[in-house]
């Protein structure tokens, strides 16, 4: 298969290079430079023998910067397509820190799906952070800069937790290889988790993700989407399976954000509140840890890269034209942007899991799978989510940015590059939907599962059409809310309210007890010095100076005295 | 740009959107009667169960989520002060 000048690179290899190739050209050169990275590196993975292991020695560690199982094979082809979809999306950006960010950052990705030791994940779990970061700073805005701050404060914060975690397993254990962990009630396994689970966007930890993606540049947050929260749940897949932990986490996740983004304004970051809802259909999917689950919740994921991008891109190209992106600004770009349009509902038919789309093949083998294990409530949450799916990506991004009432902007279509990139991620998502097995034959387990059978497809059309009534009824009636500029307080206001406010008021309070006890403590130290001063000063007593003969007339005084004394007393 | 008429600007089209909604609500409504389906949780056995816990569910998403503006909802640069 391979020739002898072949020689395999560890896929991320080829990205790092090439973001130093970006850095390094210009114009035309560059967009080919782009556009060959993500083929380049498909096409090494898939020339790569199966058993290929590339390692490194470390002291007396040896790092596996490459090794392969059905798992990350899935992961690596992803993110190279993800990374082919954002290059064409991004041709035509200039921004040198932005584009170098972009592709370090999916090699740093596919670093970490295919290393096979803990350290060496530790190590693109930072580099994930470290180099996505860029793509929020590229914006440029106060807002963004601010934004970035806190989102890699809180990335950073994540891996110090996975090496503290990953130091104390290897010690437990004494080996760095990466794989099954499970809650064992270790603390190693606990911290290890909760840096997963900062990634992955865990139900109180997930706002760093609402907070700085929407606040990327349209490109940039195209690339955020795809990696970062994928490869946690690559993680999570791959050491947490069957962790009954992560059902009703996984159900909090799928819940909690349906209600924030039907209220949220910013349309981007709707979908990224979206983002953590599909995520948390695949965290339950890995906590039932069944065959089935399993390959459901990796399916899922494969087609949420796909079909978000795809949301994402579409919501990009309307910043992108009109500079605006909440829904209170939007509307009627139907008429200016007709292309856009068409992809962005191909893309809310993906996630809203309508038949013939990805969503339909992959949403429903974790609902079956919790049916199964007996996680009837788990189930009737999922349904409910399914609905709010509907509900904030179906129909309230399509509606609100293309149809509602005319916002009389009137602008042109997306740039060429962006429709073609809307339109392969369209395609692929349809492909998906229409032809499944594509995707099953892929998966880590065989799939047993048929997703078009008569009683599935009614009920998943109740499901929505229901639903999208239940919105005719509402907007008929002026019950469903308009959209409305603001914002909506989270988890994050513990650290951008009410942390900044209690150092305020921590501040306030003990500031004059502070000033008080410093004032007395020095006046105290003044009045030492002063006393000092005055005994030994240049006046004190104890500085002056006494002649010698005074001294030996005080002797004879005091040797009289003893002679008396000695005489009266004998 | 040009006042062309669009496709929605024609109330008639809304409606008309409107009119197959129905009838395709109808139409999967029905196809219950007529469709096997297992049922693996007690509430599945209610003909139509889907389409009815879709309705409710998004009415209640909707209705909820609209209270809850009025507790969560604050000025845009309510960060920012």
């Amino acid at each position: 298969m391979t020739s002898s000048l072949f020689v395999p690179l560890a896929p991320f290899v080829i990205f790092y290079l090439g973001a130093l190739l970006i850095a390094v050209t210009r114009n035309r050169v560059r967009q080919a430079v782009m556009l060959a990275i993500p083929l380049i590196g498909a096409w090494n993975l898939y020339a790569m023998p199966a058993d290929t292991v590339i390692g490194v020695q470390v002291f007396d560690y040896t790092l596996s910067l490459f090794q392969a199982d059905r798992l990350s094979l899935l992961f690596g082809y992803l993110f190279h397509l993800a990374a082919f979809l954002g290059a064409i999306y991004a041709i035509k950006v200039t921004d040198n820190s932005e584009l170098i960010g972009s592709f370090m950052y999916a090699g740093s990705a596919l670093g970490a799906v295919f290393t096979g030791d803990m350290i060496t994940l530790f190590v693109f779990w930072e580099m994930l952070a470290v180099t996505s970061v860029f793509l929020v700073l590229a914006r440029r805005t106060e807002r963004s800069q601010q934004a970035a701050m806190r989102y890699i404060i809180i990335q950073v914060l994540s891996g110090v937790i996975l090496l503290a975690g990953v130091l104390l397993r290897v010690h437990d254990t004494g080996s760095i290889a990466f794989g099954h962990i499970g809650l064992d009630g270790t603390l190693a396994s606990k911290l290890i988790l909760l840096a997963i689970g900062i990634k992955c966007a865990f139900p109180l930890l997930h706002n760093w993700l609402t907070d700085a993606y929407p606040e990327a540049t349209p490109t940039g947050t195209v690339f955020l989407s795809a990696f970062t929260t994928k490869v946690a749940v690559y993680a999570l897949a791959r050491s947490y399976a069957g962790t009954e932990l992560l059902v009703p986490i996984g159900a909090a996740m799928a819940m909690f954000p349906i209600f924030y983004a039907t209220i949220e304004n910013d349309l981007r970051r709707v979908l990224s509140y979206s983002m953590i809802n599909q995520i948390g259909f695949m965290v339950v999917g890995i906590g039932l840890g069944t065959e089935m689950a399993i390959n459901g919740a990796i399916a899922h994921a494969f087609n949420d890269v796909i079909f978000k991008a795809l949301l994402l891109m579409s919501m990009g190209a309307v910043l992108h034209r009109t500079g605006k992106i909440n829904g209170s600004d939007l509307g009627g770009l139907y008429k200016s942007m007709p292309k856009t349009a068409l992809f962005c509902i191909i893309g809310a038919a993906s996630i809203s899991a309508v038949p013939l789309f990805s969503g339909f093949v992959s949403k429903s083998m974790i609902m079956v799978a919790a049916l199964e294990e007996g996680h009837g409530m788990i189930w009737l949450l999922l349904l409910f989510a399914s609905a709010g799916v509907m509900e904030h990506a179906g129909i309230k991004i399509p509606y609100f940015a293309f149809f509602a009432h005319d916002s009389k902007i009137r602008c042109k279509e997306a740039p060429t590059n962006m429709l073609i990139a809307m339109g392969l991620a369209a395609a692929i998502s349809i492909f998906i939907g229409v032809y499944p097995w594509a995707l099953y034959s892929v998966l880590p387990f065989p799939v047993e599962y048929a997703p078009f059978t008569a009683p599935h497809v009614m009920t998943q059309m109740q499901l929505l059409l229901f639903s999208a009534l239940a919105f005719a009824v509402l907007k008929l009636t002026h019950i469903y809310p308009p959209e409305l500029p603001g914002v909506n307080i989270d988890a994050e206001w513990s650290y951008r309210m009410a942390l900044p406010k209690a150092v305020g008021l921590f501040k306030k309070t003990f500031g004059p007890l502070d000033r008080a006890v410093r004032k007395t403590a020095l006046g105290l130290v003044n009045s030492a010095i002063g006393a000092v001063f005055r005994l030994h000063g240049p006046t004190g007593v104890m500085a002056r100076t006494t002649l010698v003969g005074s001294m030996v007339q005080w002797v004879v005084v005091l040797l009289a005295v003893y002679l008396v004394l000695f005489m009266i007393g004998d | 740009m040009s006042d062309k008429k669009h496709v929605f600007d024609n109330p008639k089209n809304v409606k008309r959107v409107i009119h197959w909604l129905y009838v395709a609500c109808a139409v999967v409504f029905v196809a219950d009667f007529f469709v096997e389906r297992d049922v693996n949780h007690p509430w599945e056995s209610l003909f139509g169960f889907y389409g009815i816990y879709g309705f409710i569910a998004f009415s209640l998403l909707v209705l909820v989520s609209k209270e809850l503006r009025k507790v969560l909802m604050r000025r845009e640069d309510y960060y920012d002060k």
